[in-house]
């Protein structure tokens, strides 16, 4: 019996329609890979079947033998590997596999984020009420991820499309995450 | 709010950043080796000046890597960022 | 009597609003503010002034007015408003006030807001200037935000009637509002005020969004809004404020700015007064008499203080019947209250309205803000912006330019000057328009003052400064315009001396006999209005005012009735009262539970790190003052870790996962600084090292199980886990299935108890914690909170980090030098042991305290003293109480505390002040309860 960080706001989250279309995607795996040397990244993406980004705050996506899989940048060596739940002990011990003997680490922190995607027009106007990075789709077009501040807590954003933003965030943060999101929310609800 | 332009994710918002005092302050090689007055003069003694200062800023909030930063402590303009390991550039303020 | 005309200004004639002005029902119309409102009633008398009493009125049309200050009462109270930018609403209820305000106890209902917003341009106003700044940027296909902070734009010519190109300027403007809100990228904020000016483009705007709408505002939408606005470059078309003249008794209702008169005519359709003087330094007054008297008023003298009048307008007036005396000054006023008369030379002339004009004073205060310099043009009698900046333009009458086309000209260069800055080139050309205006404000008199009464001669009218004051000022020596604020209080209130500032800076410059050019004018600082806390607070406020973190298992916690404490951002649980309990009675329960059978707490908030690479151990070797290198995979120590002064920072436990991989726990409140620690060594002294840290705090779910009973519980969930002392020893840890989950369980105890740790992922914390009760229920398992645990390990003499420790205490301060190595060559605060000062022998040191009366608890923070009778102060403080409980294991209270040489104390007694008495105490060593650790094993 497992329970999501945001599974007790699941209505409210859903009540945000039809400003945006917001849903956690609880439990996804989650790995925290850090390495530098470029054989051991090439090595690591082709086994899980997708290029690691190599532009800071970005990230690339494709897919493999564990469907698909996202990497994001985090910081110059440091990555986070995400894929559909129930993976993540496999991917831990693939990517681990692939590091071998090369400086690195690789960590299963699938439990210390949630996932939450909010889809619609308005998402970027909304998430403007918090977030100082510039979102505008010519500054963060799709592809972008950033580490910042949404209000007072951290989050790691990703734009997954033109109307799509997914955003992680530590799990003892998802609860403020979600009721500043409904609070942001409240006049764009209100206009017809 | 000042913006600091991070090496790796550029310009942010200083909230996003944590203060790590004088740059190019090294641990010293062999603590056991010096007085009690060179010792002290590592751990509690800092440059002050009036100008460009070389320090180190860590982007807490994005990348979490430090840097170094050159900043002009009469205005507060960053005068010049740069990497771990890198030396201190000419800046003129 | 109604003072409205009957055609013209910016207000819907045919609906009637309803307000109430200090107990007296009146209406208006929408469109007028509550100032335009109250004169269209004759009403003059606001407030009266903060420090005299003297009756205050309207100076100024707009936000530079220094009197019109008022209390809104509904449907909110909201203090030290301006009447002149409250805009009227029905069934508002307002009253003025006597300098000072009152906030309102009630909590305000209305929502606030932030935005933050990104832009290529900024324009700060929305005039002839602003707007064609700001379409020149737009054309060129910049990102453009423009702000002002009127209803509407125009700026200056809301308050005229001219026309531009042969046609009203309202169409002008119209036109080119149209076109920018029709520009992709572009934003254009009315009511909307940019209030300070920061480093690298930062703006912040304050924009009124249903203040307007009073009881019809939604309560959806936010009442007011900041926003966060960052530009790369910006045009300050920020305007220019009138400035008054002083003189004797010049503060009374119905003396006001010529200028501001003229724009309650044109803008809200309402006349200062029937008669009306106007007295002026400048030919922009002239446009005031003319209007006013084409609509009705009696202008009984044009009083220029120029020794010889415009000969054009001069004519223009003749030919009304306008009276003009040159070289002539007002030099008083009388009236009960309001001005019935003014005082020219020798004549008495009875009016109901002063209209004065000193001249034009750029609004300079943002460009001020962002470190631009100022310079005093001797001409206009003013500061104007100096030597441009690389990312501020200003354009327009800020910059002392009063013509208008001249203004635009400023305005178009500004707005492409800026796009080209930003990268953009310039799109098609923005025509200039022609101005049909009479009445330029150039050519005019500087004249600060006219000599009189200087005790009734008023520079701010606002903090009731004189001339006198300024004068006492200079004749106390003081020199600088700082310092001279500061003495008089000048330009503090809450219009900052928009009026007053520029002019006080005259008076002292004549008292003092230097050129004002020398003089260094004030520094001007945000906000350039005033700002309500609400608004600043925004959305951070009621549960949004701080995260609050919790754990997986926080939903059991709330639903069995815990009580909860905040630590750092974390919601623990603090205990868990039953019925009828109290804290004591629910901690001593729970603690006696724990000791007795088993207990259990939720530690999800405890920090964890994985720490892995080739060079870990090496790594925690020197973060930590005891070794870690040679822990064998499979084991746990606890450590200390100081900082290079050889400070306690933090404890924990580290875990030895692999050959190459730790797990270090930190404290619930220095997970984030210790993780922080790590990488600071690791990436700026020590990247040769191949080791890597990761937060996994919020990855696990931390269950401590302790007491007596945890074996057996543990085994009940724990069928594959040999639970044996001799299979499972204290300090090592195994990976198992507790409850069907994968769990990872170390037998580490924090109350001298033997006892578990159990770790699962945070998403299986609650149902391993459920499946841990039920096991339980057998053996009464108790949920503690934070309470018990601190009594359980203060009864050990276990520190908490920031609790028994202040980044003044040493490890071997706390008894603890069974956990500093001697055998490494270094880590970090070695050296540090070594110092002269960490090995005085009158360092204060941890000790347990018994309070001789075994009843007594004693107050945490409390002193302690060497004698059982206070003497004369100064008295020599000892140390200081850092934990104290009542303890059902030990049947009485006990303290722990940090004593000066405290270690050869043992066996003293000492006193502790509480309220008026000495409490007698024995100090004892810091562990009190099962000192042989009999009951680590179970």
């Amino acid at each position: 019996m497992t329970v999501s960080p945001l599974a007790a706001w699941r209505d409210r989250l859903a009540a945000l329609a039809p400003v945006l279309d917001v849903a956690e995607v609880p439990f996804r795996s989650q790995l925290t890979v850090r390495v530098s040397d470029p054989d051991a990244i090439a090595a690591m993406g082709a086994t899980l079947g997708v290029l690691f980004p190599s532009a800071a705050c970005t990230f690339t996506s494709g897919t493999g033998r564990f469907g698909d899989v996202e990497v994001l940048w985090l910081g110059p060596d440091e990555f986070l590997v995400t894929a559909s739940p129930g993976l993540r002990v496999t991917i831990e011990e693939v990517l681990r596999g692939a590091l071998g003997t090369v400086r690195g680490s690789v960590v299963d922190t699938s439990a210390q984020r949630t996932t939450v995607v909010l889809q619609g027009a308005q998402g970027r106007e909304v998430l403007a009420h918090g977030c100082s990075v510039d979102l505008h789709p010519a500054a963060a077009p799709v592809g972008t991820c950033v580490q910042t501040l949404l209000a007072r807590t951290g989050i790691v954003l990703q734009v997954t499309g033109e109307d799509t933003l997914t955003v992680l965030v530590r799990s003892s943060f998802a609860e403020y995450f979600a009721a500043w999101l409904a609070d942001a929310c409240t006049e764009y609800l209100a206009v017809p | 709010m000042q913006l600091i332009p991070c090496p790796w994710c550029g310009p942010r918002e200083e909230a996003e950043f944590h203060y790590g005092g004088q740059a190019h302050v090294a641990y010293p090689g062999d603590p056991s080796a010096l007085s009690d007055e060179e010792w002290a003069r590592y751990v509690f003694f800092r440059e002050n000046p009036s100008g460009p200062f070389a320090e180190r800023w860590s982007h807490n909030a994005g990348c979490r890597r430090w840097f170094n930063a050159v900043r002009d402590t009469r205005t507060h303009d960053l005068l010049a960022v740069y990497r771990v390991g890198e030396p201190m550039p000419e800046v003129t303020a | 009597m109604s003072f409205r005309t009957d055609t013209g200004g910016a207000i819907d004639r045919n609906t009637l609003l309803r307000f109430t002005f200090n107990g007296v029902e009146h209406t208006g119309h929408p469109g007028d503010t509550l100032a335009s409102a109250l004169l269209a009633n004759g009403v003059h008398e606001i407030g009266s002034s903060v420090k005299l009493g003297r009756p205050r009125g309207v100076v100024a049309a707009g936000s530079e007015d220094p009197t019109s200050l008022v209390q809104v009462e509904a449907p909110f109270s909201e203090p030290m408003l301006l009447a002149t930018t409250v805009e009227l609403y029905d069934g508002l209820v307002a009253r003025g006030l006597a300098g000072q305000g009152k906030l309102s106890s009630e909590p305000d209902p209305a929502r606030y807001d932030a935005k933050h917003e990104h832009c290529d341009v900024l324009v700060v106003g929305a005039g002839p200037a602003g707007l064609v700044a700001a379409l020149t940027a737009a054309r060129s296909g910049a990102r453009v935000v423009l702000v002002d902070e009127q209803n509407q734009a125009g700026g200056a010519l809301l308050g005229v009637d001219e026309y531009l190109d042969d046609r009203p300027s309202a169409e002008w403007v119209a036109d080119i509002v149209a076109e920018l809100k029709s520009t992709p990228d572009v934003l254009v904020l009315e009511r909307t005020t940019a209030f300070g000016m920061y480093q690298d483009g930062f703006v912040l705007a304050l924009q009124k969004r249903t203040d307007h709408l009073g009881f019809a505002a939604p309560a959806s939408v936010a009442r007011q809004r900041v926003w966060r606005i960052r530009t790369r470059q910006t045009v300050l078309a920020t305007g220019a404020h009138e400035r008054p003249v002083v003189f004797a008794d010049n503060d009374r209702p119905g003396i006001m700015l010529a200028s501001s008169a003229r724009t309650f005519l044109h803008h809200y359709g309402v006349l200062p007064g029937s008669r009306a003087v106007v007295f002026t330094t400048n030919d922009s007054a002239y446009c005031a008499a003319i209007d006013l008297a084409e609509s009705g008023v009696d202008i009984a003298v044009v009083v220029d203080a120029r020794p010889e009048a415009p000969a054009r307008l001069a004519a223009e007036c003749a030919a009304r019947g306008i009276e003009v005396r040159a070289g002539q000054l007002v030099t008083g006023t009388e009236g009960p209250g309001r001005v019935t008369a003014v005082q020219v030379g020798d004549d008495r002339i009875a009016c109901d309205a002063l209209l004065v004009s000193g001249g034009w004073n750029p609004v300079v205060s943002l460009f001020s803000q962002a470190r631009g310099t100022l310079r005093y043009d001797a001409e206009l009698g003013a500061f104007v912006p100096g030597r441009e900046l690389a990312t501020v333009r200003v354009a327009g009458s800020a910059t002392g330019e009063l013509d208008l086309t001249a203004c635009t000209r400023q305005g178009r260069d500004a707005g492409a000057g800026a796009a080209a800055a930003a990268g953009f080139t310039s799109g098609s050309q923005v025509p200039l328009p022609a101005s049909d205006s009479r009445c330029t404000a150039r050519s005019g008199l500087v004249l600060w003052r006219v000599p009189g009464n200087d005790d009734a001669s008023f520079v701010d009218l606002q903090r009731d400064s004189t001339v006198a004051d300024v004068l006492r000022a200079t004749g106390a020596g003081l020199r600088s315009l700082e310092h001279i604020k500061r003495y008089t209080t000048i330009g503090t209130a809450h219009d900052q001396g928009k009026t007053s500032g520029m002019i006080a800076a005259g008076i002292v410059a004549e008292a003092l006999g230097v050129e004002l050019s020398e003089q260094r004018p004030t520094t001007f600082r945000p906000p350039f209005t005033s700002v309500s806390f609400a608004a600043l607070a925004g959305r951070d406020r009621g549960d949004l005012h701080d995260p609050v973190r919790v754990t997986s298992i926080h939903p059991w916690h709330v639903q069995h009735g815990a009580l909860f404490e905040n630590v750092g951002q974390w919601k623990r649980p603090w205990y868990y009262p039953q019925p009828g309990e109290d804290l004591h009675a629910a901690v001593l329960r729970e603690c006696r539970a724990t000791r007795e059978s088993v207990g259990m707490m939720d530690g999800s908030t405890l920090g964890k790190i994985d720490v892995q690479g080739r060079d870990a151990g090496e790594f925690l070797d020197m973060l930590y003052t005891n070794m870690m290198s040679n822990l064998k995979v499979g084991k746990i120590r606890y450590g200390v870790m100081c900082g290079v002064d050889g400070m306690v920072i933090d404890d924990g436990t580290v875990i030895r996962v692999g050959e190459e991989r730790y797990i270090v726990t930190t404290t619930t409140g220095n997970a984030a600084k210790v993780l922080d620690w790590m990488e600071e060594w690791l990436q700026t002294e020590w990247p040769h090292l191949d080791v890597h840290c990761t937060s996994v705090t919020e990855h696990w779910a931390t269950i401590p199980l302790v007491g007596p009973k945890s074996r057996a519980v543990l085994a009940a969930v724990a069928p594959s886990l040999d639970v044996s002392n001799e299979a499972f020893e204290f300090m090592t840890w195994h990976d198992t299935e507790v409850a069907g989950v994968p769990a990872r369980v170390c037998r580490i105890s924090f109350s001298g108890e033997l006892a578990y740790e159990i770790n699962v992922t945070a998403w299986h914390g609650l149902a391993v914690w459920e499946a841990l009760m039920a096991a339980g229920e057998r053996y009464g398992i108790t949920p503690y909170g934070t309470e018990t645990m601190h009594v359980l390990r203060a009864e050990k003499g276990y520190p908490i980090i920031g609790q028994e420790t202040d980044a003044t205490v040493t490890p071997q301060d706390l008894g603890m030098s069974w956990a500093v190595s001697k055998k490494k060559p270094d880590f970090i605060g070695k050296r540090s042991f070594a110092r002269a000062e960490n090995n005085r022998s009158d360092r204060k040191q941890l000790v347990g305290l018994l309070p001789v009366d075994p009843a007594v608890l004693l107050p945490e923070g409390s002193q302690i003293v060497e004698t059982d009778r206070l003497p004369e102060p100064p008295v020599r403080m000892l140390g200081h109480v850092t934990s104290s409980y009542p303890s059902a294991a030990l049947g009485r209270t006990f303290a722990l505390a940090l004593v000066r040489s405290g270690h050869e104390r043992i066996g003293e007694t000492l006193y502790v002040p509480v309220e008026d008495s000495l409490v007698p105490v024995t100090v004892t060593e810091s562990v009190l309860y099962d000192k042989e650790g009999a009951r680590r094993d179970g």
